[in-house]
């Protein structure tokens, strides 16, 4: 039986959009207040379940062709590097660096190389997470 | 800078996570992951080299200052210990190249390997008792990957246990850390024995120590909490065997070593004659199963059982000898494990059988196999050239001056059992006339391949062979060892820097 889901196609094209920016928002708020690399990845993923759930998995596959076991290698490497790069300056390992700039439209801005960090765990968090449902999703 | 401290962690971590990137592309990981491994083999020898020269190491991560950040300590048990194992870790990379096969390859064999080596180092070397805990999960996640890739219906059953058990012991882990933090609020180790050793100790503690006493014994196999390892480690492929046997019990060993010298050594009578009377029991079960049984796999898992036991008890008699006892034969234990693990991982490859009863003869065909098992077992007992025998002689010369005279009696009888059961396989497998039922006699199995498997084994039993008769150069190094676990405020003063 086709059921027609056109209100749900409707509403997840206006929601998802919203759900990312969302995310993204959570990601760079995480030094300052509640949220961060952790949440942010969840909600991005959560974002590409939604769009699971009202399409299938080979048209999210054609909109996102992105293999999420590199997104986890990727987020890993980002993240370890970071680390490493310590090493170069001679400093332990880990240890971050921050400085003030004047961007053109942000305006005076810190940038913190802990930001870099967290990317890479934003990034595993939605490497793992997809990974994980969509191998759920697909093996029979 | 201190940063080569990290690097036994870091090497593998970066590794691993290169390999992720070409997972199908076989030759490519057989190669990086050896390149890694060699390298690491590099770092751990000039780690244990400058803390022999300057001490311990300690490196505050991210410059944080001690108590507050994390800090990883190298402190010469830890560097030994890290040593030992990229030099399994090695034999055993090789070991796999032939043998894990090319479906395994395929999905991630190579980077959990390297996984699992983060997680091993780390626990090794880090000095914060949460970090402990992260990377003891590191190691337990890569293993769990490691019991089950392949898939078949033992593995699946066996890896549902696995997990549970350790899910199980990581939960009462975490619930003793949360105890030791409410009561002495720091989770830096230097630091919680400082305020152990100003509190002198009440009973709260003690209730905690013997806590970590029992989720260290379920990682580490100790008498009523190791029924989980016969199984578990009886279905993965034999390297992985030989991964977790030599290394993953030796793990919680080394936390209860860790522990039980460095916090809680302040009520000795209660919580250390504990360990020894769990210790006694633990040498006795495995004996029984070691003995019992008719199969290759089973006899060498049960000798893990034994040597755990041995080692626990050296802690349990916290006196000069009894401690450099422990740490002399845990490293010895390391090699010869792997070692015997893969020797029996080339007769199952040419007989197909894993039981005894249907081998037999082998030495006529394989007598350089049938020589280096024979040294192997040798060395497992302790006879004297060997690397079994200065451990061994250590302990027990610990525990006649420590008055544990029914440890070393245990102790003596435990090694002429286990001697036992491993004649009884080379006896069994390797004398005798070729068994009747094949016509022509395991001539049919690939040459190429065994001569492939044994190098391996065979250079961990010449390791093994150098560590047991160059026993007086290796000594300073576990001396300087054991004097740090006698005095801990050498470790503390190095992390604390006062």
């Amino acid at each position: 039986m086709k059921t027609n889901d056109l209100i749900l196609q409707t509403v997840t094209k206006v929601a998802s959009p919203v759900i990312f920016l969302f995310s993204i928002y959570i990601f760079f708020g995480g030094h300052y207040s509640p949220g961060g690399g952790f949440v942010g990845g969840l909600l991005a993923s959560g974002a590409i379940v939604l769009l699971l759930l009202s399409y299938d998995i080979k048209t999210v596959a054609n909109i996102l062709p992105i293999d999420y076991k590199l997104v986890v290698a990727i987020g890993l490497l980002i993240a370890a590097l970071t680390g490493t790069g310590a090493l170069v300056f001679d400093a332990p390992f880990m240890t971050h660096a921050y400085q003030y700039f004047d961007l053109p439209i942000i305006g005076h801005t810190s940038l913190h190389t802990a930001v870099l960090f967290d990317l890479g765990v934003y990034l595993v968090v939605i490497g793992v997470t997809m990974t994980i449902i969509q191998t759920i999703g697909e093996s029979e | 800078m201190n940063n080569i401290v990290f690097l036994p962690v870091l090497l593998p971590f970066l590794t691993g996570i290169i390999l992720i990137f070409f997972s199908k592309k076989i030759k490519a990981q057989r190669i990086l992951s050896l390149l890694s491994v060699i390298l690491g083999i590099v770092i751990s020898i000039v780690l244990v080299r400058n803390v022999h020269h300057q001490g311990i190491m300690a490196l505050e991560v991210s410059s944080w200052e001690a108590p507050f950040g994390i800090a990883m300590v190298a402190d010469m048990l830890s560097s030994l210990l890290v040593l030992t194992t990229s030099m399994v870790g090695i034999a055993i990379l090789v070991y796999s190249f032939y043998s894990i096969g090319i479906e395994r390859e395929k999905f991630f064999y190579y980077p959990v390997f390297q996984f699992l080596l983060v997680g091993i180092n780390g626990a090794f070397l880090t000095g914060d008792i949460f970090n402990l805990f992260v990377f003891f999960e590191v190691m337990l996640m890569a293993s769990y990957v490691l019991l089950v890739l392949g898939g078949t219906k033992p593995q699946l059953r066996e890896s549902l246990k696995y997990i549970l058990v350790n899910v199980i012991s990581s939960a009462l882990f975490v619930i003793t850390v949360a105890y030791l933090y409410s009561v002495v609020g720091t989770l830096n180790m230097a630091d919680i024995s400082r305020r152990i050793a100003e509190a002198g100790q009440p009973g709260i503690i003690t209730v905690i120590a013997v806590s970590f006493l029992i989720v260290f014994g379920l990682k580490g196999a100790i008498f009523p909490l190791f029924y989980w390892l016969p199984g578990s480690y009886y279905v993965p492929p034999i390297p992985v065997i030989a991964l977790f046997g030599a290394l993953l019990t030796k793990v919680g060993l080394y936390s209860i070593m860790r522990t039980y010298t460095l916090l809680f050594y302040h009520d000795q009578g209660y919580t250390h004659e504990l360990l020894g009377i769990l210790a006694i029991p633990t040498i006795i079960v495995g004996v029984i199963g070691a003995v019992g049984y008719w199969d290759l796999k089973k006899i060498i898992i049960y000798n893990i059982v034994i040597a755990v036991g041995v080692i626990a008890f050296g802690i349990s008699l916290m006196n000069e000898q009894g401690l450099s006892g422990s740490i002399f034969y845990m490293i010895h234990d390391i090699i010869i494990k792997a070692a015997l693990f893969l020797l029996i991982g080339v007769m199952i490859k040419i007989t197909g059988t894993s039981n005894l009863r249907e081998i037999s003869g082998l030495l006529n065909s394989y007598p350089f196999l049938g020589w280096t098992f024979f040294i192997a077992a040798l060395s497992l007992a302790g006879i004297p050239p060997f690397s079994g025998f200065t451990g061994k002689l250590l302990l027990l010369r610990g525990a006649v001056s420590g008055g544990e005279y029914v440890g070393f009696a245990v102790i003596l009888l435990s090694s002429l059992m286990m001697l036992y059961s491993v004649m009884k396989i080379f006896i069994n497998g390797f004398w005798g006339p070729p068994s009747p039922s094949r016509p022509r006699p395991y001539a049919d199995a690939d040459r190429v391949l065994v001569k492939r498997l044994l190098f391996p084994a065979a250079l961990l039993v010449a390791v093994s062979i150098v560590y047991g008769v160059a026993a007086e150069a290796v000594y300073p190094f576990i001396s300087q060892a054991t004097e740090t676990l006698m005095q801990p405020d050498i470790y503390i003063n190095a992390v604390l820097k006062e």
